[in-house]
C-alpha cells in the first residue's frame, strides 16, 4: 500500500508490538515533517487513520514515510489534534438528503485567522440562509443552540433538500473546491453508495459511509439526551382517541429499552432496540412517504409534500373509503367493530359516480389516512409480536404531519386498548444525519 | 350439432345495462341449456343464495333419482341352475342427495331468478337464506320473483362454515400456487384435522380470521387495504373500470418505472451489501415528479404488487402472533386470478422466509353460498354426512393463463358449477394407516408427470370408444341406451380434453381421478353398471370350477399350495376389464381361461418379489389375528383366486374381513355380488360356511364406487370393525388398489400388495414386461 493512498478510514497493520498506544486503543496523532497531520486509532495491532489533513496526497510518500515518523505516534501529547472543520453529518434517502452542520462558536482570533477563506464562507452561507437554491432548506426552529461536541461549543443546524438535487450539491461541492478542507464526509443512507462515486469523481470528495440503523439509533438517542434546548424532544399525545381532547405532552424518554423504532421515509424501516448497540430490523414496508407523495401526485397532480399535506388537510377521507356502516348499515357486531372504521379504502371508488365527484383534496386526505394506518397496523402487530409497548415514530413523514401523528397515536391506542404508547420526536426526520455526524467525532472522542 | 344431441329448450338471458356493459366480448345474449345449468331444479329446496360485488352463487339442495343396478338371488330350489343366471339383476331407480352449486354474473340474477321460479316445483320451500354485501341490494328482488323471505346470514359466519365444509370433504381442495413451474397448482392431501387455521379474506378490505373449530372462530385482525383498493385507486389512476381489465394491465406493467427500488436507492452497491436491489423500497416512489408521465399497466402493476405484499405482510405478522402455520386466502381479489395468487404466494414467502405457505381452495368462490345453505339445512345435518365432488356435474378450476385460454376464461365467468353427491355413509380413515395426514393414495401424480398424463390421457381416450359402446350393450332393452351412450362419450371425451389442456381442473391428475371421473359420467347418462351382466355370467362360470381348484389345492403339500394359492391370487387378477390389454383379449377370446391366464404370469423371480419373506412369516410365525382383504374384479378373480386364499388364511384360524365396493366399478366385485357369491361358495365349502356362521369371515363395504382405493376415504363400519377384531394383515389385490393407489402407503401392520401389470407401457416405467408379477410383503418397522 503506498501512503498517497492513505484516506480517511484507511487500515494500517502495525508491525511493532510494543507501542504504548497500541495496547490501549488510544488515539495518537502526529504532525508529519511537511506539515501534514494525521491521527491515527489504534485497536491491537491495526491503527486506523481517523483524521488526515495533507496539503496534497504526495505530502506522503511511501509507507515507510509513515514509519520514519511513527516516533511522534508514541507522543501523543505533542501535537493533540482537532478534527478539521467544516463538521458534517449527512444522511441520503431515497427522497430527502439530510445535513446536519456544526457551527463553532468558540472560534478563537487565531482561528478565524487560520480559517481558510472557503471554510470560512462554508460557514457563513450555511449560517446566515435559512433557504438553499430552489429546494435546500433549514429547519431554522429545529436548531440546537449551544451545543458541545468533541470539546468545541456551538450550534447545530438541520438543514434538507431533495436528493434529485443531489448532483446540484456536489456540483457545488466541487465549485467551492470543499475538497481543498480535507475534511471528510460522513454520509449515511442508500445515497452514501449510490453517490460515492459522484462525489470522488465530480467533486474529489471521499464519502466516509455509515450503516444507516446504527446512526439512526445514536443520531436518536443523543438528540434525546441533549434535548431541544431546554425543551424535552419527546412527546406523545394525551386522550389519542378524543379529538377534542386530544394534546400534545412532553414523553421523558431517559428509559427508552425496549422500543419499536417506527422510522418513515419514502419507505418504512421498524426496528427493535433493547440496548444503545443491541437492535434488529424488524421489517419494513414500501408504503411509506414515498407512496404518500407519489399517489397524491398522480391522483391530484400536485407536486410537493407541502402541497399534498395542505390539501389532506382540507379534505376528507370518508368521502373516499368505504366504512365499514358503508357495508353494514352501523357497526359490525359479530367481529366488535365499530361503523365509523374503515372497512375499504378507497372503496367508494369502485364507482363511477363516485369517482366522477369526488374532490382532490379528499383524495389527498384518504391517500394520507390509508398509509398511515397502514404503518400503524404493522408497527402494532410488530410490538405485539416483539412484546415491547413503547413505539416511537421517527422520519420526514411526520413532518409538519399532525393528522398523521394522530392517526398513528390514535391508531396504538384504540386497538391495543391503550396497551400501547406512540412516541413522537422533535427532530423526526434527521437522526441519521446527526448519528453521521457522531460517528465522525467518536473517532475522535477519546482524546 | 353433436351426434345424438337433442334440441333443447333454451332460455335467453339478455343482458342489462349498466354493470354488464362491461362485458366485452360476450355476446348480448347467451343461450344456455337448462339441463346443464340449474339441474334437478323439480327436486329442488332449501335454497341459498350468496352476493357479491359481481358474481351471485347459488346453492341448492336436491333429490337425484338414478338407476342403480342390483343383484338378488334367485331361489334356485327344483330349478336347473346349470342353465340359469347365478343371480337376477335389476335396474332400480334410487334417490340420493345433492349439493348444487352456481355461480354466474350478477348481471343475469334477475334472469336466473325468473329461469328458477319457472322450473321450481317444489312449494314446500319458504325462505331462501342470504349472503353476502349484495344480498341487502337485491332482497327485495329475490322476494319478489321467486315468492321466498331472504333470511340474511352473516357473511364471515357462512365463509367459515362454508370453508370448513369443503376443507373437510373435498380431496385436493387446497393448493399452492406455484409461479415459474410447468404445473402452476400443488394440491395438498387433506389433513385429518383441519383446525386451527387463517383465512384471509380479501375482498373489498381484508379481513383475517382465525378458525379453531367448527364453531369457534374469531376475527384477528384486518386492513382496509384490500381489493377495493387495488380497484378503487386503481381506477382513479388508470380510468379502467373493471376489476379483471385492472388485473389484465396489471399483467403486462412494469412495476419498477413506478417503484423506487431499493437499487434505486442505493445504486449499484446492493450487491456487495447483500440486499437484494430489486426489492420495492417505496411503492409508487418514482411517481413523485411531476413532471413524468406513467404508463396505466405500470401503474396497475405498482398498485398490486403494492397490496399483495402489505395483505401478505400483515398475514404473516398475524399468523406469527398466533403461532399458525396455514393460511387460506379466499375473497374476489384472489378468486381464481394467477396473476394475485402469484404476488400474495411471493409475499407469504417473503415475509415469513419460507416458513408459511399461501394457500388457496378449489371452492373458494362457493364458500359463502355452501355456508349459507349449511345454515338452513341444519336440520338435515349435512356435516354428519361425508359429500363427495362430482366430477361430471362440476366445472373445475379453469386455466390460470389468461392469454392462452382466454375464451375459456371469458365463459368461466359466466356459468361455474359444482355438484357433491351425499355419500351413503360417512368416511373415515383406515385405522392402521402409519400417518394420515402424509398418506398420498396415489402413486403417480400426472400433474407433475408430463410423459405419464400423456400416456394415461391418451390409453383413456383410445378405451372410450369400448366403454361408450359396453355401456350401450348392458341395457340392450332400453330405446335411448344408444343416444345416452354417446352423450356420455361426449361428455367423457371433453373432460378429457379439459384436462389435457388443465391437468389441475379437479385437484391432482391421477389414474384414479381419471377412472373416478369416467364412472361419474357414466352414472351421469344412467349406466350405474355397464358390467353387470359380464360380471353375472363369469360368476357363474367361476363358481362351477370352485370345487374343482379347492381339491387340486387341497391334494398339495404345504409349501406347494402356498405358491399356488399366491399364484391363483395373481392370476385371477389377470381377469380385469379395466385393463385396455385385457379386455381386448377377454373380448376376442371368450373361453380364456383360469390356467391360460396362469401360464401367462411372469415366472419368479417377480418384478417386485417378497415372496420368501411371505412364506418365512406363514411358516414361522404365529396365525394373524385378523386380514382385511381388498377384493379386485368379479369373477374368476373372486372366486378362484381370493375365495382359496381365504380359505386358508381360515383354515389358519385368522379371521377375514372381505371388503368390497359399495358400488359398482367396471368388472369390480361390488358387495352386494360379493354376499351372493359368498352364500353360494358357502354352501359347497364347509370351512367358508362355517366361517360366516361363525363370524370369522366378514363381508363389509368400501363405501367407495372407485376402481382405485383411498384408504383415508373409507366406510365407517369397515373401520370400526378393523379395529374391533384387531386386524393385523392387510391384503390389497390388482392394478387399480395395489399399484395406481397404495404402492407406496405405509401401514402399521403386514401388509400384502400384489397386481399383475396389465399394461405394458406400465410395467415398462417399472422395469419389467407386460403381465409382470407384483408381490409386495411388508412388515411395519419397529
Amino acid at each position: 500500500m503506498n501512503i498517497s493512498q492513505l484516506t480517511f478510514g484507511s487500515r494500517i497493520q502495525v508491525l511493532q508490538s510494543n507501542r504504548a498506544a497500541g495496547s490501549g486503543g488510544l488515539d495518537s496523532g502526529g504532525l508529519l515533517h511537511n506539515g501534514s497531520s494525521v491521527l491515527l486509532r489504534f485497536r491491537h495491532n491495526t491503527a486506523t487513520v481517523t483524521a488526515l489533513n495533507c496539503h496534497s496526497a504526495n505530502d506522503l510518500s511511501d509507507l515507510s514515510s509513515l514509519y520514519m515518523y511513527s516516533d511522534f505516534l508514541f507522543f501523543p501529547s505533542l501535537n493533540p489534534l482537532f478534527l478539521a472543520f467544516p463538521w458534517f453529518g449527512m444522511d441520503i434517502g431515497g427522497t430527502l438528503v439530510k445535513l446536519v452542520y456544526f457551527e463553532p462558536k468558540d472560534i478563537t482570533a487565531e482561528e478565524e485567522q487560520e480559517e481558510v477563506e472557503n471554510l470560512k464562507s462554508i460557514r457563513k452561507y450555511l449560517t446566515s440562509n435559512t433557504a438553499y437554491g430552489k429546494t435546500g432548506i433549514r429547519d431554522v426552529h429545529l436548531e440546537l443552540k449551544n451545543l458541545t461536541m468533541c470539546g468545541r461549543k456551538g450550534n447545530l443546524h438541520f438543514i434538507r433538500f431533495p436528493t434529485c438535487a443531489m448532483h446540484r450539491f456536489i456540483q457545488m461541492g466541487s465549485e467551492k473546491n470543499f475538497s481543498s478542507l480535507h475534511t471528510t464526509l460522513c454520509a449515511t443512507g442508500g445515497g452514501a453508495y449510490k453517490f460515492e462515486e459522484d462525489f470522488r469523481t465530480m467533486a474529489d470528495l471521499q464519502l466516509y459511509k455509515l450503516d444507516e440503523l446504527d446512526c439512526l439509533i445514536q443520531g436518536l438517542l443523543y438528540v434525546d439526551s441533549v434535548g431541544f434546548n431546554g425543551q424535552p424532544e419527546c412527546y406523545y399525545f394525551e386522550n389519542p382517541t378524543d379529538p377534542e381532547q386530544c394534546q400534545k405532552k412532553p414523553y421523558c424518554l431517559d428509559n427508552p429499552y425496549p422500543m419499536l423504532l417506527v422510522n418513515i421515509g419514502s419507505g418504512v424501516s421498524i426496528l427493535a432496540v433493547y440496548s444503545k448497540d443491541n437492535y434488529k430490523r424488524v421489517t419494513g414496508s414500501s408504503l411509506g412517504g414515498g407512496t404518500f407523495l407519489g399517489l397524491c401526485c398522480l391522483l391530484t397532480g400536485c407536486e410537493t409534500f407541502e402541497e399534498a399535506l395542505e390539501m389532506a388537510a382540507k379534505g376528507d377521507s370518508t368521502n373516499v373509503d368505504k366504512l365499514v356502516k358503508d357495508i353494514y348499515g352501523g357497526d359490525y357486531e359479530r367481529f366488535g367493530l365499530q361503523g365509523s372504521a374503515v372497512a375499504s379504502s378507497f372503496g367508494h371508488m369502485m364507482s363511477k359516480e363516485k369517482r366522477d365527484s369526488i374532490s382532490k383534496e379528499d383524495l389527498a386526505r384518504a391517500t394520507l389516512v390509508t398509509i398511515t394506518n397502514n404503518i400503524g397496523s404493522i408497527a402494532r402487530m410488530c410490538a405485539l409480536n416483539e412484546n415491547i409497548d413503547k413505539v416511537v415514530f421517527v422520519g420526514n413523514f411526520l413532518r409538519i404531519n399532525m393528522i398523521s401523528m394522530k392517526v398513528l397515536a390514535y391508531a396504538m391506542d384504540y386497538w391495543s386498548k391503550g396497551q400501547l404508547k406512540a412516541l413522537f420526536l422533535e427532530h423526526e426526520g434527521y437522526f441519521g444525519a446527526v448519528g453521521a455526524l457522531l460517528e465522525m467525532l467518536k473517532m475522535t472522542d477519546d482524546q | 350439432i353433436r351426434p345424438g344431441g337433442r334440441e333443447r329448450v333454451a332460455f335467453k338471458m339478455a343482458e342489462r345495462g349498466g354493470r354488464g356493459s362491461g362485458h366485452g366480448s360476450l355476446d348480448k345474449s347467451i343461450t344456455l341449456p337448462p339441463d346443464e345449468i340449474f339441474r334437478n331444479l323439480e327436486n329442488a329446496k332449501r335454497f341459498a343464495i350468496d352476493i357479491g360485488g359481481s358474481l351471485t352463487k347459488l346453492a341448492y339442495y336436491s333429490t337425484v333419482q338414478h338407476k342403480v343396478a342390483r343383484v338378488r338371488s334367485f331361489d334356485h330350489s327344483g330349478k336347473d341352475i346349470d342353465n340359469e343366471p347365478l343371480y337376477e339383476i335389476s335396474v332400480q331407480e334410487e334417490i340420493t342427495a345433492r349439493l348444487h352449486f352456481i355461480k354466474f354474473e350478477n348481471t343475469y340474477i334477475e334472469t336466473c331468478l325468473d329461469f328458477i321460479k319457472d322450473h321450481l316445483v317444489n312449494t314446500e320451500t319458504k325462505v331462501i337464506k342470504a349472503t353476502g354485501g349484495g344480498a341487502y341490494k337485491f332482497k327485495d328482488l329475490i322476494e319478489k320473483k321467486l315468492g321466498l323471505k331472504v333470511d340474511k346470514e352473516d357473511v364471515m359466519t357462512c365463509l367459515i362454515k362454508g370453508c370448513n365444509f369443503v376443507l373437510r370433504n373435498i380431496p385436493h381442495e387446497v393448493f399452492a400456487y406455484q409461479k415459474d413451474s410447468d404445473t402452476e397448482f400443488r394440491f395438498q392431501t387433506n389433513h385429518p384435522n383441519i383446525f386451527p387455521y387463517l383465512l384471509v379474506n380479501i375482498g373489498s378490505g381484508v379481513s383475517i380470521v382465525k378458525v379453531e373449530t367448527e364453531d369457534k372462530f374469531e376475527w384477528i385482525g384486518g386492513s382496509s387495504i384490500g381489493g377495493g383498493t387495488f380497484w378503487g385507486l386503481g381506477a382513479l389512476l388508470t380510468k379502467t373500470k373493471k376489476f379483471d381489465e385492472l388485473l389484465q394491465l396489471a399483467s403486462k406493467g412494469q412495476h419498477t418505472n413506478v417503484d423506487m427500488l431499493v437499487k434505486d436507492v442505493y445504486g449499484g452497491a446492493c450487491q456487495t451489501l447483500g440486499l437484494s436491489g430489486n426489492l420495492i423500497a417505496s411503492s409508487f416512489g418514482k411517481s413523485t415528479t411531476a413532471d413524468k408521465e406513467f404508463s396505466k399497466e405500470d401503474m396497475a402493476k405498482s398498485l398490486l404488487h403494492m397490496i399483495s405484499n402489505d395483505i401478505g405482510q400483515l398475514a404473516c405478522l398475524y399468523a406469527k402472533l398466533h403461532n399458525l402455520d396455514k393460511i387460506y386466502f379466499g375473497g374476489f381479489f384472489i378468486r381464481g386470478h394467477p396473476v394475485t395468487m402469484r404476488t400474495i404466494t411471493y409475499s407469504i414467502n417473503f415475509f415469513s422466509k419460507g416458513e408459511v405457505q399461501a394457500l388457496f381452495l378449489r371452492h373458494e368462490g362457493y364458500l359463502g353460498a355452501i355456508g349459507a345453505f349449511l345454515k338452513g339445512a341444519e336440520q338435515d345435518n349435512p356435516n354428519q354426512y361425508s359429500w363427495g365432488e362430482n366430477y361430471a356435474g362440476s366445472s373445475g378450476l379453469m386455466s390460470t393463463s389468461p392469454d392462452v385460454y382466454p375464451m375459456q376464461r371469458t365463459r368461466s365467468g359466466t356459468f361455474d358449477m359444482l355438484e357433491m353427491d351425499r355419500l351413503e355413509r360417512p368416511l373415515v380413515n383406515l385405522p392402521l394407516l402409519k400417518d394420515p395426514s402424509t398418506y398420498i393414495p396415489d402413486t403417480v401424480d400426472l400433474t407433475d408427470d408430463a410423459m405419464a398424463r400423456k400416456y394415461w390421457l391418451t390409453c383413456f381416450e383410445e378405451a372410450l370408444d369400448g366403454v361408450a359402446k359396453r355401456a350401450a350393450a348392458s341395457q340392450p332393452d332400453s330405446v335411448d341406451a344408444q343416444e345416452r351412450a354417446e352423450k356420455f362419450r361426449q361428455k367423457y371425451w371433453n373432460k378429457l380434453q379439459t384436462l389435457r389442456q388443465q391437468p389441475f381442473a379437479y385437484g391432482t391428475l391421477t389414474v384414479r381421478s381419471l377412472l373416478d371421473t369416467r364412472e361419474h359420467c357414466l352414472n351421469e347418462f344412467n349406466f350405474p353398471d355397464p358390467y353387470s351382466k359380464v360380471k353375472q355370467k363369469e360368476n357363474g362360470i367361476a363358481l362351477k370350477c370352485f370345487q374343482s381348484v379347492i381339491e387340486s389345492l387341497d391334494s398339495l403339500g404345504w409349501e406347494e399350495r402356498q405358491f399356488a394359492l399366491v399364484k391363483g391370487l395373481l392370476a385371477g387378477n389377470v381377469f380385469d376389464w379395466g385393463a385396455k390389454a385385457v379386455s381386448d383379449v377377454l373380448e376376442s377370446e371368450p373361453q380364456f381361461g383360469f390356467e391360460e391366464a396362469k401360464s401367462k404370469l411372469q415366472e419368479r423371480p417377480w418384478l417386485e418379489d417378497s415372496y420368501s419373506q411371505w412364506l418365512e412369516r406363514l411358516k414361522e410365525g404365529p396365525p394373524h389375528k385378523c386380514a382385511l382383504i381388498f377384493a379386485d374384479n368379479s369373477g374368476i378373480d373372486i372366486i378362484l383366486g381370493v375365495f382359496p386364499f381365504v380359505r386358508e388364511l381360515l383354515s389358519r384360524g385368522t379371521e377375514v374381513i372381505l371388503a368390497c365396493n359399495s358400488g359398482p366399478a367396471l368388472n369390480d366385485v361390488t358387495y352386494s355380488e360379493s354376499l351372493i357369491v359368498t352364500e353360494r361358495i358357502a354352501a359347497m365349502d364347509p370351512v367358508i360356511h362355517s366361517a360366516l356362521r361363525d363370524e370369522k369371515l366378514l363381508l363389509v363395504q368400501t363405501g367407495s364406487s372407485s376402481p382405485c382405493l383411498d384408504l383415508s376415504r373409507l366406510d365407517q363400519g369397515l373401520a370400526v370393525l378393523v379395529r374391533e377384531r384387531q386386524t393385523d394383515l392387510v391384503v390389497i389385490e390388482g392394478m387399480g388398489r395395489a399399484i395406481h393407489t397404495n404402492y407406496y402407503a405405509v401401514l402399521r401392520c403386514e401388509s400384502l400388495k400384489l397386481a399383475v401389470i396389465k399394461n405394458s407401457w406400465l410395467a415398462d416405467r417399472l422395469g419389467g414386461k407386460i403381465f409382470s408379477v407384483i408381490f409386495k410383503y411388508e412388515v411395519p418397522c419397529k
